[in-house]
This record gives structure tokens, sequence and C-alpha cells, in this order.
């Protein structure tokens, strides 16, 4: 179980600015200095969508970027939404101005391995949602990252500049062709794999759909690669109390018992997770 | 202002306490909350053994509420000794069991390991779980069964003994009844109500189970009216719960005959909900110039 840093915070956010980048997808931009300076790659915050009881619950939401202004202390996050439900339809809606509560930061984050390790991420559609703070910290640190990223069309893929200013390579798939590999993105990812330079160390950062997840899983066991996978679930509190977020992991002892993703992920080791 | 509650021979410091099954086991809290501030902490249920639960998806939201079926996922009762009451005793917390079983014995036995734990201030004989094939609430929803069930484990321990009942029953006071009759000294309800969810797109139940738990505020009123007959049935205290998300709601609870109240689903929403709940209370107070806040339990007035 990762062991906080700081107690979560729940802060009334101010929205900064909503960029709507497609019909479904849009990028929050959240006022939250404290959870920001706290917040970590792969960590998560819970937003409560709507005052009031309908819908209920607050929604789980990686840290897509670390807000600073220049070389200032953080600000903010952004949290990158798919609309598909009455919960993300209300933040596709949010207007700048409008305040939001968000509890965090929560959960464990990604472990950044050092160069001259690779860090090649993977992402499936909204699962590119931890990568931005994440590849931030591959800059910082020197290392070199590597983005295969996938969707449905090339209108889903969002964000290229940002990581190409950022010096991430980018391996592109979508499934109708329209842009870079036709078809899913654990395809290129297989190709880098065995086509990389001898010996390179390379660790796998993922995050997307569960079969893509599992896909990355297969591929690390096939490279002999280490896997770091942030998996997604229906969340109820984000704190460990309701135990709705579990997956299915190895124990110490080598059974299998469910976890909840919350508090002992959402980032896990790909090696031990067990597939449903 | 004094806001002490009294249930059997425990006296606690205020009648606001976690749900079982919402707050884990109280420690996943500790860095946000101060377990000592509750009136207790109740934790979630226990079998004897480690208990996997049912597989994802858990849990689905509905209107003003939700619907689980986790399953009784837990450590067990020796785990959680071991690994667990160390800590909650350190903290100051009034602990609460949730005991489980799938047999009387089985009650009996998970009662009696307890009864000797230092810290551990009452039980909650959880016999109205829906979502487990065994055991809950298969003794719930059955008069002689649960009478059964109350009077055996009541030989085994001498901890204040709180029957929790399901609202999925024709009279939840027959069943009220029915524990005080058998040596309870308290009881708690409602648990949730057995509901069902279906994804229309897939046609199948949103969540693994089938069929789960309903919660939250839209069960609220349906709750009060069960706390409010039980509490005319019984002359044991009766602990409120369902929807509870704001001191108003306690008061109602209390005001309809509620000596004490638990709070689970709003909890998810705002885990910094504790204190404000009291200080709401305490607020209310003031302004009806209420000094004892027991004072206002069973107070509800018919007639205009």
């Amino acid at each position: 179980m990762y062991t906080f840093p700081m107690a979560p915070l729940d802060v009334s956010a101010r929205v900064l600015r909503n960029t709507r980048l497609s019909a479904d997808y849009n990028v929050l931009y959240l006022e939250a200095p404290v959870i920001a300076a706290a917040s970590l790659p792969g960590q998560f915050v819970m937003i409560r969508t709507a005052a009031g009881t309908d819908p209920l619950l607050r929604r789980p939401f990686s840290v897509f970027e670390i807000l600073r202004e220049a070389a200032g202390p953080p600000t903010g996050i952004s949290v990158l939404c798919k609309r598909i439900g009455p919960g993300t339809a209300r933040l596709y809606d949010a207007a700048a101005g409008d305040s939001l509560p968000v509890l965090g930061p929560l959960g464990k984050p990604f472990s950044l391995v050092p160069p001259p390790a690779e860090a090649w991420m993977v992402a499936g559609g909204v699962g590119l949602a931890p990568f931005a703070s994440l590849a931030e910290a591959f800059r910082i640190a020197g290392a070199k990252a590597r983005l295969f990223y996938g969707g449905r069309t090339r209108a889903d893929l969002f964000y290229l500049d940002w990581f190409e200013s950022r010096g991430v390579a980018l391996d592109l798939a979508t499934e109708d062709g329209s842009l870079g590999a036709h078809g899913r993105v654990t395809a290129p990812l297989d190709e880098a794999l065995r086509t990389r330079a001898d010996g390179l160390p390379v660790t796998l950062y993922a995050c997307g759909p569960e079969p893509m997840l599992k896909a990355v899983a297969a591929l690390a066991r096939l490279h002999g690669c280490p896997s770091q996978l942030s998996t997604e679930r229906v969340m109820g509190c984000g704190l460990g109390g309701c135990y709705s977020c579990v997956v299915r992991v190895r124990g110490e002892d080598g059974t299998p018992r469910f976890v909840r993703s919350c508090l002992n992920g959402p980032v896990f080791d790909g090696s031990d997770l067990i597939w449903e | 202002m004094d806001l002490s509650v009294r249930i059997g021979s425990l006296v606690l410091k205020n009648p606001i306490m976690s749900a079982s099954g919402c707050f884990g086991y109280g420690l996943e809290y500790a860095d946000i909350v101060d377990l000592s501030s509750l009136g207790a902490v109740v934790v979630k249920g226990l079998f004897l053994k480690e208990r996997e639960g049912h597989p994802p998806p858990r849990i689905v939201e509905t209107p003003s509420g939700m619907l689980n079926a986790i399953g009784l996922q837990g450590i067990g009762v020796h785990r959680f000794i071991r690994e667990k009451m160390p800590e909650l005793r350190r903290l100051g917390a009034v602990v609460i069991v949730n005991v489980c079983g799938s047999s009387i014995e089985e009650y009996v036995e998970v009662s009696r390991i307890l009864s000797d734990v230092e810290g551990v201030a009452a039980l909650e004989l959880n016999i109205s779980c829906p979502n487990i094939k065994e055991g809950g609430i298969q003794f719930g929803c059955n008069l002689a069964s649960t009478g059964e069930v109350v009077a055996a484990v009541r030989k085994a321990t001498t901890l204040p003994l709180i029957p929790k009942l399901t609202p999925n029953v024709t009279s939840v006071s027959s069943f009220a009844r029915a524990a005080e009759e058998n040596g309870a000294d308290a009881v708690s309800l409602v648990n949730t109500f057995l509901a069902m969810v279906v994804d229309v797109e897939t046609r199948r139940p949103a969540i693994s189970n089938g069929m789960g738990g309903l919660s939250g505020p839209a069960i609220r009123p349906i709750a009060v009216r069960m706390v409010y007959e039980c509490a005319n049935e019984v002359r044991i205290p009766v602990i409120g719960m369902g929807g509870i998300s704001s001191a108003r709601d306690v008061l109602e609870f209390m005001i309809a005959g509620a000596a004490a109240v638990q709070v689970g689903t709003a909890s998810f929403v705002d885990p910094f909900i504790w204190p404000k709940l009291q200080a709401g209370i305490e607020d209310y107070m003031t302004r009806h110039g209420v000094v004892r806040v027991a004072d206002l339990v069973g107070t509800v007035a018919f007639g205009r």
C-alpha cells in the first residue's frame, strides 16, 4: 500500500479554462495549488461534478498536467475527460469560473525509471490521461520517453504537438487507419520492442482499455520488460472505504486476491495483475 | 451542550457513527478524520476467515443513490484483531465490530473471540447483508432465525449486542421485537434495499452480482419511517441509518426515534463530513434551546 506524503485535501477548485478537444473530449484546468504541489504522475483526484445528489458520487480522474506559471510553483492541475455519462457531461459543459470540489492527490504514482532506461508510454483513447505529467517528469529527469498512442480515428488523438515539443517520440495507431498504423496500438509497440537495440532497457507505462492493458502486460513478459499499468475502475470513494474498485492481483503468497485500486493502485506492476 | 447518547451500557460521546461497509476498518481514514471524534467507528463486516467478495463491477450509481454488491470482502476476525485493533486503540476510536456468519456457530464464534479483545465496545450483528448467498439475510428475513441467532450470540458475549436489520421484509418492527425479546441491547437499521439496475445496451445487470443493495439519499424517507416504526415497537435503542447526508438528516432520524445514527454513502462523497455534522447538530441545539441531544429522540409530534 502506498503511503501518502500528504493527506488528501478537498478543495473547491476554480475552473481556469475548459478546452474542448472534440465532441467528447475536454481538458479541464483547475486551480488547486496545494493539490498540484503534492501530486505525482499516476495519482488521481476525485471530482464532484454537481452540487446536490444527482449524480451522487465523485468521479476519479488521473492528474493529466501539473500547471505552472513559467518556472513558478504549481498553480493547479488539468484532467483529461471523456464524456460518457451525466457526470462527465457536466465536466464537458463546465465554464471558466465554475467551482468544483476536488479531492486529492490520491493513489499510488508511477515510479520513474532512471536513464539510460527508456520510458515507453502506451495510451489507448482517454488512457492518455496520466501521461502529460509523466512525460514532463521524464523530461526533467533527462530520461528518453516515447508514446505509443492509439484511438478509434485521428480525431480521437490529442496533444500530439505537446508531447513532440517535449521530446517525446510518437508512435500512433488508429483503428480506421486515418492516422499512424492501422489497427491497435499494441502492434507498433510489439514491433518496436522486437527491433529495439540489443540490451536497451525499457519500462512500459500503460493506461487504456483493459484488453490493451492485458496485451501490454503480455508484451512486457514476452520481451522481458517491467510494466506499470494504470487501471481504471468504478470508484465509490477513492479512499479505501467502499471496496468498489478492486482488481485481482497475485498476493505475496502467490494466491489471487482482490485489492483496492484506490489504495494499492491505480498503478500496478503488470506482472502482479490477474485478468478476469 | 451534551451530545452524548446511551446504547445499552455503552455511552457514546455523540450520536454519529460510521456505517459498516462504508468506512473500511476506519484506519483508511485516520489521516483525514479524527477517529476519536466519532461516536463510534463501525468497521467492515468480519467473518471468521478472510473472504474475497464479488468480482467488479461492484457498484453502480442510481438517482440520488447507489447500488452495491461488494460481497463482504474482508480480512477475517483474527487478522482484524492483529493488524487493525492496536492502531484503532491507539487512536482512541470507540470500535463497534460488525459480525458476520454463514451459520449460527460462526456468529457465536466470531462474537466470542471479539469479546476478549480490548477496545471492542460493542458488536453489531450483520443478519441483513442482501448480497451473499449463505448467511446474513437468511437469518434476518425469518423471525425465528433472527431470534435464534440473537439468543445464541447473547449467551456468548456480555458486550452490547446490536442486530442490524434488513428493510427487505414486510414488517421490520417485528424483527426489532424478535431481537429485543432474545436479548439484543439495541437494533440498527436499515441495511440496504435489495435492488437492480440493468444496462439496456448490453441487457445485463450493471453489477457483477446481478442484484445489490440500494443506499444513499434515495432511501432516506423509507428508512426514517422504518426507524419510527421500530422505535415505537421496542424499548431498546434504535440506531438509524439510510441516506443521512447532513445534520438535518441526523436530526430527522433522531426526532423520528433513533437514539444514534450511522452515516455511510455520504462519507464517500464527502470524507470530511463528520465535524460538519456535529457542528450542524450543535447549531440546531443552540437555535432550539436543546441542552441534551438525547432529549430529541422520539419527539416527533403528530397532528397539526
